[in-house]
């Protein structure tokens, strides 16, 4: 494969998002032709996959200037495969906002900002180099702003207020860790870091600078206890926008967080066991919140931060079969917690309501439909073969391995967590039969829809479902696939190698 | 000059925090825009200041011979002074609409999305 074609994800969303903008006055095509940009993607990041799956690194060197000196852009598996997942999801969400997104927002060139947005993931994910990773974040951020507000509503200004006042202030403490690291280091790129951070000597500034990387990436992601502004954020926009928000941003500082540590600063045993402590309580607090919760989104945002805590536990753990299960469960949880929120947008318009206390009986309404909600969100509880079984598996497995028995209860606690309100929203939402509270909408919205536009909705949800029992059901490939990743992961000098060669 | 832009940008780091804190909206903004002032300075500093010394090789030599500033840091500086110029600018503006939204510049007050 010609190195060059490594950065065709991060240009196709570009020229996705400026034809769209040359079609400013007219949404409704921006609505179909957007799909199209969506659907390239997809192909475009399984070609780049297939690659580099045997382990084989492609580097590109941006107007051939060398390594270190140049940016440098990189594809490995990791890389590949978040560009896939971000592909896949985009696609849906593509798909999903293209039936369900108001004119009065598509006006706005909220097509447009899904590319940037996606642009900006991709970036990151390809990025290897310290500053080139910190100018992508800010286009996500800065695409997400304008997503989130988007519309104007009371709570979605409010929310975004949270929002983006944490995403300005982990920007800033990211740029002061890329400061200092350059003070010490006198290098940008990873590569180039990972060599020059084993031969200085000044290990205190460099754990100064680990804990700086920490704080921005776990903003991003959000880690306990640093996560607060996401609950209060995610369930302000509409569902087309949180699905994607929940499935790819936190993972953004997940991929940062696995890149940057296993590079840079992992063999610091203090941040081994840092992360695995942040990683428990971030998993038992997220799914305590989500207990407390009454609204579905707002239950689902908890779910995301308490899932967030086995993939760092497991970065933390950093053995092969822990590395393994963490990207396996991010593989999994980006594709489920996107789903989900789908999911949940499905139910405002059928139900109009997000509240446990107003949703009921969509069993007997909807038999097929719940069923295939149903998978869903038995796949983030792990029940087998679901996705959500074989990563949790290996991370138990690890950390019976390593000893670590914090990590272990922690896993299990949360899981046991996750299962008991995943049961409640089922016998609630779905089993129980219709109270006498009066529905705030009684209008089926869905029903009402036209026939396309609800084929869309449903298609949506229906690809990711499917491309979810894939992971369960077929998860060798990807499993393999995790493997080789976990080694590159552990093992560095193939990385190192290949970049500055 | 060192030590002086150290304690300029610690202050700055500190004022920042300080403005953080606070409950009024617009003070967050300026807090938020003092921070990343303090984080260019920083990215400076740590790149080595140095006075007069361009980095140009001279016409009779093939490398540097002698210390020269690094112009690195100032690149960095240049891209993120527009990008924070450009979050700034959507901050103000969000905080604009907030307020004649909720009607009010305390961020206690802004509390409808944290109801369970």
């Amino acid at each position: 494969m010609n190195p060059n074609l490594i950065i065709s994800p991060i240009l196709l969303p570009l020229l996705g998002a400026i034809v769209l903008m040359g079609f400013w006055a007219n949404p409704k095509i921006q609505r179909r032709l957007s799909l199209v940009f969506h659907g390239i993607a997809v192909l475009l990041a399984a070609f780049l996959l297939a690659a580099v799956s045997d382990g084989t690194i492609i580097v590109m060197q941006a107007g051939s200037w060398g390594a270190p000196f140049g940016i440098t852009y990189v594809a490995d598996a990791l890389s590949a495969l978040m560009v896939l997942l971000t592909a896949i999801a985009g696609l849906a969400v593509g798909i999903f906002s293209s039936a369900s997104i108001k004119s009065a927002r598509a006006a706005f060139g909220f097509f447009p900002l899904i590319q940037f947005l996606l642009m900006g993931l991709n970036g990151s994910f390809l990025a290897g180099d310290l500053f080139n990773l910190y100018v992508w974040f800010e286009v996500i951020i800065i695409s997400s702003f304008v997503l989130i507000t988007l519309g104007g509503e009371k709570a979605q200004l409010e929310g975004a207020i949270k929002y983006v006042t944490m995403n300005l202030l982990a920007s800033v403490i990211f740029l002061t860790g890329i400061a200092i690291l350059y003070g010490i280091l006198g290098s940008l790129n990873l590569a180039d870091l990972a060599i020059r951070v084993q031969e200085t000597p000044d290990k205190g500034l460099i754990s100064a600078a680990a804990i700086l990387f920490l704080v921005a990436f776990g903003i991003k992601s959000a880690l306990f206890p640093m996560y607060f502004w996401l609950p209060a954020s995610y369930h302000t926009p509409p569902a087309a926008v949180s699905a994607i928000f929940g499935g790819l941003l936190t993972k953004v500082g997940v991929y940062a967080f696995i890149r940057i540590f296993s590079l840079l600063f992992i063999q610091d045993p203090f941040i081994q066991k840092l992360l695995i402590g942040i990683g428990v309580l971030t998993m038992v607090s997220g799914a305590l919140g989500a207990i407390v919760s009454v609204n579905l989104r707002k239950i689902f945002s908890y779910l995301i931060i308490s899932h967030i805590g086995f993939m760092i536990g497991g970065l933390g753990l950093f053995t092969p079969l822990a590395l393994a299960g963490a990207v396996l469960y991010m593989a999994h949880d980006i594709i489920a917690k996107t789903n989900i929120f789908l999911i949940t947008g499905v139910i405002y318009k059928i139900k109009g309501s997000f509240r446990l206390e107003k949703l009921s009986g969509l069993y007997n309404e909807f038999p097929y439909l719940s069923i295939v909600f149903a998978i869903s969100m038995f796949s983030i509880v792990g029940t087998p073969p679901l996705s959500g079984f074989w990563p949790k598996v290996w991370l138990l497995q690890a950390s019976w391995q390593a000893g670590d028995y914090w990590m272990l209860g922690g896993i299990i606690l949360a899981s046991f967590l996750t299962l008991w309100i995943v049961v409640k929203i089922w016998s609630v939402v779905f089993w129980r039969k219709k109270p006498d509270v009066i529905n705030t909408r009684v209008r089926n919205e869905l029903a009402a829809a036209l026939p396309k536009n609800r084929n869309a909705v449903l298609i949506a949800v229906g690809m990711l479902t499917a491309v979810s029992l894939f992971i369960g059901f077929g998860v060798q490939p990807l499993a393999d696939l995790c493997l080789t990743i976990a080694d590159q992961l552990i093992d560095t000098e193939g990385y190192i190698q290949t970049v500055l060669q | 000059m060192e030590v002086l832009l150290a304690i300029v940008i610690g202050t700055l780091y500190a004022a920042g925090i300080f403005m953080i804190l606070r409950r009024s909206l617009v003070r967050l903004i300026i807090g938020l825009i003092l921070l990343g002032n303090g984080a260019n300075l920083l990215i400076f500093l740590l790149g080595r200041i140095a006075k007069g010394k361009p980095p140009l090789i001279p016409e009779d030599a093939n490398f540097m011979t002698a210390a020269y500033a690094d112009p690195i840091p100032q690149a960095l500086i240049l891209t993120a002074i527009v990008i924070s110029f450009g979050l700034q600018a959507f901050a103000i503006v969000l905080v604009k609409r907030a307020y004649r939204v909720v009607k009010t510049d305390d961020i206690d007050q802004m509390n409808a999305t944290d109801d369970v």
